[in-house]
């Protein structure tokens, strides 16, 4: 069973969702973006995304936007992300999924990069503009090595498509939750109940939520309706508020108050 | 190829041979699917089609008409050459013709809100004239960058109604409007049709653009055919994204014309927006094709005197002509343009846009290499007046 299954499998049997922070590698420069990282599985993350930055995220709000500009700015290649996710690794067994944006990944080669995340311990990739439709080489690829590849369903997918799209897909699938890029947001988006339930009806795969993820409130009100919680932008705007000494510590209890509001029962 | 193999590119997936394709957020793909239907049941219907040509002949001012450059030919000697006077239709560019179809086709949708991204300006100026027109709500991202430089196109938009959003995140160019028009699809897609001005990003675009544009070259043929009773020997545009070059090329895809595209070189290797030339495979914007990139994959920075030609990506289709040897690209610096704008404007009275002025110059070149009784058709895309600030800080006031 692949740690992405077994992290699933070991929080439905206690009745709780997986909690899986984002974290930004690099930012604000790699060595704290590996310690915030740990910090993370050390308040009771049972995954991690781990966001390789690129120059242009058409998908992200301001806040990623701004922490993978400076991520870049600071140096932060696709190479030193995958000793980053090595490093890691090297402390957890908990799953490791690589998300970033698919040219950085192309320019590596799809072949070379599956073997090489593989090597580093990561578990599966997450490729927001990479639809399955066209990522024939990449899925290969990553079947080889035994990595996941994580399809995308947003709440404009019609069902027809959920399944096509869920059939190409492995590990878990990913909801975003919202019609719009990530970011803070008050509250969730009316008819994200709707979406899980027609994702839920159209395949077996585990769902987790991202984007808009913001509060312990808002993985509380998943309970029930899916089976991870995706939380990015809301940490990086602790992480940012917080005076730099305690930055680590405060976005660390902010995954902790998460983990706490996941158990569903 | 046949001609039939020809005119089915793109395939039903959208791509020109390798290039094309759709690489958008899943939230996108519904959208797509959606103005892809849209646009293939309305490009054959009669009622959509009458209105277009209405629009484009009342409205926008075509036939554009084709003129031959005498004095500019008495200069230089070797060939004739015509131009394709597109900076005469309405708003002063090629980009109205466009801005017309996928208007009517965001009315037809029943979308009110529509949003563009704009470099020079003249897709913007395009969308906000025909939004007015159609009383439909318009947004543009511009560049901070661009908002500075084409400070005439910002005043025009924002008094044809629409909100010019300034986009200072990256670098500040069109590249950067792009990203900002793309989260905005992304958050309002269900009642905002993306008016896409350049023959890139995801299909349907490529392909939507080239038929909306494709009436320059259209025209251009017949007029050439009617004046001078034979077809020109080359056809030469400026591309970036690509947009004038792909409308005036696609109609002599299959005749015996040589088609150049002329890129920007900016001031040299170092600072350059020639993507065919200098850049390699990749994807960006909701296409793979030729990038400006660092080894990493991250996309680099562009420099042209021209904003409208300062992306660092191009159009799939001229991706596929390259590669297939049936267009050649070649590129020209910011001198080079400056010197054939002030040419154009001694010789013959017309002053062009910049972007336009790498076609003209490349134009200049190549008419003395060839005999006195061949022809080059140059796209004229579009007028210059937005650009005087631009030169006259390159030259001087009196330059």
């Amino acid at each position: 069973m692949s740690r992405i299954s077994r992290a699933f499998s070991d929080a439905a049997g206690d009745g709780r969702l997986v909690i899986a922070p984002y974290v930004a590698l690099g930012y604000p420069d790699m060595p704290t973006s590996v310690k915030l990282a740990r910090a993370y599985l050390d308040a009771g993350a049972d995954m991690l995304e781990l966001g390789v930055p690129f120059s242009d995220p058409i998908a992200d709000g301001p806040t990623i936007q701004r922490a993978t500009q400076r991520a870049l700015a600071k140096g932060a290649t696709l190479a030193r992300c995958i000793e980053a996710a090595a490093d890691i690794r090297a402390a957890t067994g908990a799953p490791l999924v690589l998300m970033g944006y698919a040219n950085p990944f192309m320019q590596w080669g799809y072949e070379d990069l599956a073997r090489d995340l593989q090597g580093a311990g990561v578990d599966g990739l997450i490729v927001p503009d990479l639809l399955p439709d066209d990522n024939e080489d990449l899925a290969q690829a990553c079947a080889a090595h035994d990595l996941d590849v994580i399809s995308l369903l947003a709440p404009t997918t019609p069902s027809e498509r959920i399944r096509r799209v869920a059939e190409r897909g492995s590990g878990f699938l990913y909801c975003v939750s919202l019609t719009g890029v990530t970011g803070r947001r008050e509250d969730l988006q009316s008819g994200l109940t709707a979406f899980l339930q027609r994702v839920g009806e159209s395949s077996s795969l585990p769902r987790a939520v991202g984007f808009g993820i913001s509060t312990p409130a808002h993985v509380r009100a998943l309970c029930g309706q899916a089976d991870a919680a995706i939380m990015a932008s809301a940490l990086i705007d602790i992480f940012d508020a917080a005076p730099p000494a305690a930055a680590v510590s405060r976005a660390a209890a902010q995954v902790g108050a998460m983990v706490d509001a996941a158990r569903c029962r | 190829m046949t001609t039939a193999a020809r005119a089915s590119t793109p395939d039903a997936a959208g791509y020109f041979g390798p290039w094309g394709g759709r690489y958008v957020p899943e939230t996108l793909v519904p959208a797509l699917e959606e103005l892809e239907r849209a646009f293939m049941r309305l490009r054959d219907d009669q009622a959509f089609r009458g209105e277009l040509a209405r629009l484009l002949r009342h409205y926008a001012g075509r036939p554009t008409p084709i003129y031959e450059a005498r004095r500019l030919h008495e200069e230089l000697g070797g060939a004739r050459i015509w131009l394709k006077r597109e900076d005469l239709a309405h708003t002063g560019a090629h980009k109205i013709n466009n801005a017309l179809g996928q208007a009517l086709l965001a009315v037809r949708s029943g979308k009110r809100r529509v949003i563009a991204e704009t470099g020079a300006g003249q897709h913007g100026v395009a969308t906000a004239t025909v939004c007015a027109m159609f009383g439909l709500e318009c947004v543009v991202y511009m560049g901070e960058e661009d908002v500075h430089r084409q400070a005439l196109n910002v005043v025009r938009m924002r008094m044809l109604g629409a909100e010019v959003v300034p986009v200072t995140s990256g670098s500040q160019t069109l590249k950067d409007a792009i990203n900002e028009a793309l989260r905005d699809w992304v958050t309002n897609v269900e009642t905002t049709f993306y008016l896409f001005g350049s023959a890139t990003g995801p299909h349907p675009y490529p392909l939507i653009v080239r038929e909306f544009q494709k009436v320059i070259g259209i025209e251009a043929r017949a007029q050439m055919l009617e004046q001078t009773g034979r077809l020109p020997d080359t056809v030469v545009a400026c591309v970036n994204g690509g947009s004038n070059a792909i409308g005036i090329f696609h109609p002599f895809v299959d005749d015996p014309v040589g088609l150049v595209g002329v890129e920007a070189g900016g001031t040299g290797p170092a600072e350059t927006a020639a993507t065919l030339e200098a850049g390699s495979p990749g994807i960006l914007h909701g296409a793979i094709s030729y990038l400006l990139q660092d080894e990493d994959g991250q996309i680099a920075p562009t420099h042209s005197i021209a904003a409208g030609l300062d992306y660092p990506g191009v159009g799939p289709e001229h991706a596929y002509l390259q590669d297939t040897g049936r267009a050649t690209y070649v590129s020209v610096t910011d001198e080079q343009a400056l010197d054939a704008l002030q040419t154009l404007a001694r010789l013959e009275g017309i002053i062009p846009a910049l972007e336009s002025a790498h076609a003209m110059a490349h134009a200049i070149e190549l008419a003395p290499t060839l005999p006195a009784d061949a022809s080059i058709l140059v796209n004229l895309s579009g007028r210059g007046d937005k650009d005087m600030d631009t030169v006259v800080g390159a030259l001087g006031a009196d330059g």
